[in-house]
């Protein structure tokens, strides 16, 4: 090649700093948008964090269980929410994890190739229904039959366990139900896509070995993807975690939390919706959002611990 | 195993199903043409929430796509690799946080402040409640755009490059335009999960008034709001009309996910054929 280049004429200088300056234009725009994105984050937890100042300088650390909240007398405590919240969602996890898991490997392994298109289309599909038609429906459908038919059977054959009480209209263990409903689709999901990444070399290698279907899943599906599909429950856990329409529509608010989970409850995210348009003093209105910062906080943390375990394995599965 | 698969399907199919059936007394032709009726008198409609829900939704998608397209292209274009997955992460994280808390925030933020053009600021607007809704939105955009630009073949941008091209017009003329099926699809579905939230409006847009009103700076009626007071009213009539509006959120979010899913399938197949 030249060791010089012929000089450039004036038209086409003009055109390669347009070039240029259309290059950096173009990434400082995006670089911005990217950064507008990610500062949101910081931007929510930094001013959820000052509303709810006074109240933190009011109650300290103590708010978190504290289990007095009384408008009347100003006297707040986040016990019984956390509390609830802490339970509805694990209970959700009970039912929620076992099905998605199950989902997961049907959609991965046993369904035949032609109905897994569609039969995850139908389970992405209840993920798409929004919340406040499930809560309605929870309500006045799925309500009165739980309480109607399965609290009873269950209360006439556990009822020695104190958490199985008698039945009753609105409840925790109808808002159990409703978030396992709201879970199932995402933790199924990304189990979908967890088993079916193990490579096929390893799974017709153990099959080669002569072991069973079954075997082949417990030996190497399993264990390859166990920490993928804790982070898959994670997740489902913090959309339960977060759920606050469906749950105030069936839990019933009721405070002090029973030990009956066929009793009403309350949990954060369902006191928020509750309250949302009571002010009755500036300590309430910041303790409620001290509420919110303490839901943000523990939903923050379970979503990124969940999040940097799926994106390692989506890395590992594109490298 | 296969009862597993079928449980979530059957739960699907008596959701749809109690709200097919229970939605059909009260689906005429006021129901989508007035406002609600006078304490205590049956009938009326919701049209001042279809109207408010439309506001709410273009509110949001203004502020949303733009931001959830450019920051999509940095990721595929210009990022380097590690600066990439730090922000599919964190727009990861942002799409789980719990949406009444996106509402509380904007809440917090609107006490603060008072804009004095566009009156924003100490109250309750359409404008706060769209906001809420586009913070919703900007990580499913975002994530989707993403998706489609990484699927559009590099040999597309490198024959650009070769013919002089220089890299922002190779974006904007030749990247962008194989993939803006995906960008409106991924928009598409963005738009039915904002149609379909009440807790971001909670604390953002509820207090609003019974007519129609096409003012930004107030609150407005909205379609999963009025579900959700309708729901907890003790009227049978409103409880009708809440299985009814149920109805048109259902079939409206529904019928654009699977549209929107098999048109994003579609430009799949088609930019892996190019």
């Amino acid at each position: 090649m030249e060791a010089l280049a012929p000089p450039v004429s004036g038209l086409r200088r003009t055109r390669h700093r347009l070039d240029r300056l259309g290059d950096r234009t173009l990434l400082a725009l995006t670089a911005l948008a990217a950064l507008v994105a990610l500062i949101t984050i910081a931007l929510i937890i930094w001013q959820v964090a000052q509303a709810a100042w006074p109240a933190i300088r009011h109650s300290g650390i103590a708010f978190v269980w504290h289990s007095t909240w009384n408008p009347v007398t100003d006297v707040y405590g986040a016990r019984e929410y956390v509390l609830g919240t802490l339970i509805t969602s694990f209970g959700a996890l009970l039912i929620a994890a076992p099905l998605s898991i199950t989902i997961g490997l049907f959609l991965s392994e046993l369904a035949p190739a032609a109905i897994r298109g569609p039969i995850g289309s139908l389970i992405d599909m209840l993920a798409a229904v929004p919340s406040v038609v499930i809560g309605l429906w929870g309500i006045y459908v799925m309500s009165p039959f739980i309480v109607q038919n399965i609290e009873p059977w269950l209360h006439s054959w556990f009822g020695f366990i104190p958490i199985f009480g008698p039945a009753y209209p609105a409840g925790v263990f109808p808002a159990m139900l409703v978030l396992a409903i709201m879970a199932t689709p995402i933790t199924s999901s990304i189990c979908r896509e967890l088993f079916v990444s193990v490579p096929r070399e390893l799974e017709e290698a153990a099959i080669g070995l002569g072991a069973t279907r079954w075997e082949m899943i417990k030996g190497v599906v399993v264990p390859q993807v166990k920490g993928g599909v804790v982070a898959a429950i994670i997740l489902g856990l913090g959309r339960a975690l977060g759920e606050a329409i469906a749950v105030t529509q069936v839990i019933g608010n009721g405070i002090p939390l029973k030990l009956s989970i066929f009793q009403p409850g309350v949990t954060l995210a369902s006191q928020l919706a509750n309250q949302y348009s009571s002010s009755i003093s500036p300590l309430f209105t910041a303790s409620l959002l001290y509420l919110a910062l303490i839901l943000l906080l523990i939903t923050f943390a379970a979503n990124l611990a969940a999040q940097r375990i799926v994106h390692r394995f989506e890395r590992q599965r594109t490298n | 195993m296969v009862a597993a698969a079928l449980v979530a399907i059957a739960v699907l199919a008596i959701v749809v199903g109690s709200v097919l059936v229970r939605a059909l007394p009260a689906l005429n032709l006021d129901f989508f043409t007035q406002g609600p009726a006078l304490f205590g008198q049956n009938g009326g409609g919701i049209a001042p929430a279809i109207v408010g829900t439309l506001m709410l939704v273009a509110i949001a998608a203004a502020i949303s796509v733009p931001i959830g397209v450019l920051s999509a292209i940095y990721v595929s274009e210009f990022a380097p690799k590690h600066i990439a997955s730090q922000v599919r992460l964190w727009l990861d994280v942002l799409n789980g946080f719990p949406s009444i808390v996106i509402g509380i925030f904007v809440f917090a933020l609107a006490i603060k402040t008072k804009l004095p053009i566009l009156d924003i600021g100490h109250h309750q607007s359409a404008w706060a409640g769209g906001y809420a809704l586009s913070i919703i939105m900007l990580p499913l955009i975002s994530r989707t755009t993403m998706e489609v630009l990484a699927l559009v073949p590099n040999h597309l941008r490198e024959g650009s490059y070769a013919l002089g091209i220089s890299k922002w017009r190779t974006v904007l003329s030749i990247v962008l335009p194989s993939a803006i099926s995906g960008i409106v699809t991924g928009t598409t579905l963005a738009v039915a999960r904002a149609a379909g939230e009440t807790a971001p409006l909670l604390f953002t847009c509820s207090f609003a008034s019974q007519a129609v009103s096409w003012n930004p700076s107030q609150p407005v009626s909205s379609i999963p709001f009025t579900i959700f007071s309708y729901s907890e009213s003790p009227s049978p009539d409103q409880h009708a009309q809440a299985w009814a509006a149920a109805f048109i959120l259902i079939a409206f979010v529904l019928v654009t996910s699977l549209g929107a899913r098999a048109l994003l399938d579609r430009s799949r197949r088609r930019l892996g054929q190019v």
